[in-house]
């Protein structure tokens, strides 16, 4: 047997479970959209004619957009003073940012309906405080899920930076130094240009995981704040509308598959070195 | 070093993100031993009855079963048909078609909300298959990019000639493989082991399609109770998942580290 045919063995089985058990559904869920009775793409016409479907897919868009910008804001100061944190202190905080991510989303969203509910820990400490003089029903407003959404990110975002970061030799940053470089000057100049990259993967792994995301939404947004994949869900399994759903699912994979595209090749213009 | 040190701000601007992390956790814990009979927090009396509560609702009991079991089993298959996969695209590369190595990187492409809905169209609803089997075909599908990439990770510093020598001296092709491959990259086996199962363990979106009033999954039945009740069960429920987490740190950390993790 020649290398070529035994690794064509060795890799078929799993590649026969990606055609079979991805390729094949959602080409057929995509295919169902395409054409029907109305002609072709009346499903999409559809969609983007209907005033709440674009409400929905514009909401989820602006939501998905907040966290990634909030979550890159904090992620990478937080990654920052990490990535510099004395060794012990390192792998606390390091422990404490894996932590969070390995807990289920239900059970992180969950914590957020008890910190946000009406007699919740929130509204408890600024009712104290006098900054308000009765509850806010915070939940299920657009402020809540993307709360929620930036706390679910913020620790992806933390170890995808930090490992970007570790990567930087510390010798450009000692011989911007040495040369005279002001510590602004030296993040500025160094630091920051060579992170790029891992805030380019960090922005995508939120942007597309809070665009495509079930739980939150569900438990905080609620009906008021539907998102494409309450929404999806809602159309294949309460109104049984699977044509709609398909449809959903289309325009959902299109928009992730579109922003890691472009994203990667912005990355790879940006820092043709880095892989 | 000078060029190291960090600005006051910038160490107190940390903290509060830290204390953001956490600190929901540690409201859950809190929640789950109120002696109450509704959420609230701190807790007002201490008690464990929420605990033994987990265990009296058999949905929890029966939910947290077929959950363990359809992570060990999707994960299992997973790193079957992961493995020979791994090897072949770090030891076959140039052999083989480029286009190989995108295949398994399309299950995360997908968004995994539309891979459930696809698969309960098409496998569970369009080919008749149980539930159960697709449940597991789900999870395993959801969990092959996560055994083949780290798999792979760990073969790239993987010598091959040191196999090429125990073939060269008779050793059958497999045998090689096994006694002579598998246990150098053991490190890299175990770290896919341990993140598809808690992957496939905390997945909402693939088990959302696949379960019904018969079978359904932890998570699953968690955000149903959530909708309905809103009693400590719930925070203690969390809380048992947290030691699933702990437990799961503990074992990265004693195997490989849990720097491995942010590379």
């Amino acid at each position: 047997m020649t290398a070529r045919q035994l690794g064509w063995y060795l890799v078929m089985p799993a590649t026969l479970a990606v055609v079979i058990f991805l390729g094949w559904p959602v080409g057929g869920t995509f295919s169902t959209t395409f054409l029907d009775g109305s002609g072709w793409f009346s499903n999409y016409v559809n969609f983007f004619s209907s005033p709440f479907r674009r409400a929905v897919l514009w909401r989820t868009t602006e939501i998905a957009l907040v966290t990634t910008v909030i979550s890159l804001l904090i992620g990478f100061v937080t990654a920052y003073v990490v990535s510099r944190a004395p060794g012990s202190w390192k792998g606390i905080l390091i422990v404490a940012a894996v932590f969070p991510l390995l807990t289920g989303v239900v059970v992180r969203s969950f914590a957020w309906l008890i910190i946000l509910g009406k007699n919740g820990i929130a509204n408890e400490i600024m009712l104290s405080l006098g900054i308000i003089s009765e509850p806010l029903s915070m939940l299920y407003t657009k402020g809540s899920v993307i709360i929620a959404m930036v706390y679910l990110f913020v620790p992806l975002m933390i170890l995808t930076i930090v490992g970007v970061l570790e990567s930087i030799p510390d010798e450009y940053v000692d011989a911007a130094a040495s040369l005279g470089a002001s510590p602004f000057a030296r993040f500025w100049q160094i630091v920051f240009p060579l992170a790029v990259p891992g805030l380019i993967v960090g922005a995508v792994l939120v942007f597309t995981g809070s665009f495509t995301s079930y739980a939150t939404p569900q438990l905080l947004g609620g009906e008021q704040q539907m998102m494409m994949g309450t929404f999806l869900h809602q159309r294949a399994m309460v109104t049984f509308d699977w044509i709609g759903a398909s449809t959903i699912a289309a325009i959902m994979t299109i928009v992730t598959i579109t922003i890691v595209y472009v994203m990667s090749r912005l990355a790879k213009r940006l820092n043709p070195a880095a892989v | 070093m000078m060029t190291r040190r960090v600005h006051p701000l910038l160490i107190g601007f940390t903290a509060l993100v830290f204390v953001f992390l956490v600190g929901p956790l540690v409201i859950i814990i809190g929640a789950s031993i109120s002696d109450t009979s509704f959420l609230t927090f701190p807790p007002r009396g201490i008690t464990l009855r929420w605990y033994e509560n987990i265990f009296e609702v058999s949905a929890f009991t029966r939910t947290m079963g077929t959950s363990f079991t359809l992570a060990l089993l999707g994960t299992s298959l997973s790193l079957l048909v992961g493995i020979p996969a791994a090897y072949a695209l770090s030891r076959y590369r140039i052999e083989l078609p480029s286009f190989l190595s995108t295949v398994f990187v399309l299950p995360i492409l997908v968004p995994e909300i539309v891979l459930g809905f696809s698969i309960m169209k098409s496998i569970t609803a369009g080919m008749g298959v149980a539930i159960y089997p697709s449940l597991v075909i789900g999870h395993a599908l959801l969990v092959l990019p996560y055994c083949v990439r780290v798999v792979s990770a760990s073969l790239a510093s993987f010598d091959f000639s040191i196999e090429e020598a125990a073939v060269s001296l008779g050793c059958p092709r497999w045998r090689a493989f096994l006694t002579v491959v598998l246990p150098n990259v053991r490190a890299g086996v175990i770290a896919a082991f341990i993140l598809a199962f808690i992957t496939s363990i905390n997945d909402v979106s693939i088990s959302l399609f696949l379960t019904g009033p018969g079978i359904s999954t932890l998570p699953i039945q968690l955000l149903a109770h959530m909708e309905q009740f809103f009693d400590p069960t719930i925070a203690s429920v969390s809380v048992l998942l947290m030691l699933v987490t702990v437990a799961v740190m503990a074992t990265v950390e004693f195997t490989l580290g849990l720097t491995f993790l942010t590379k």
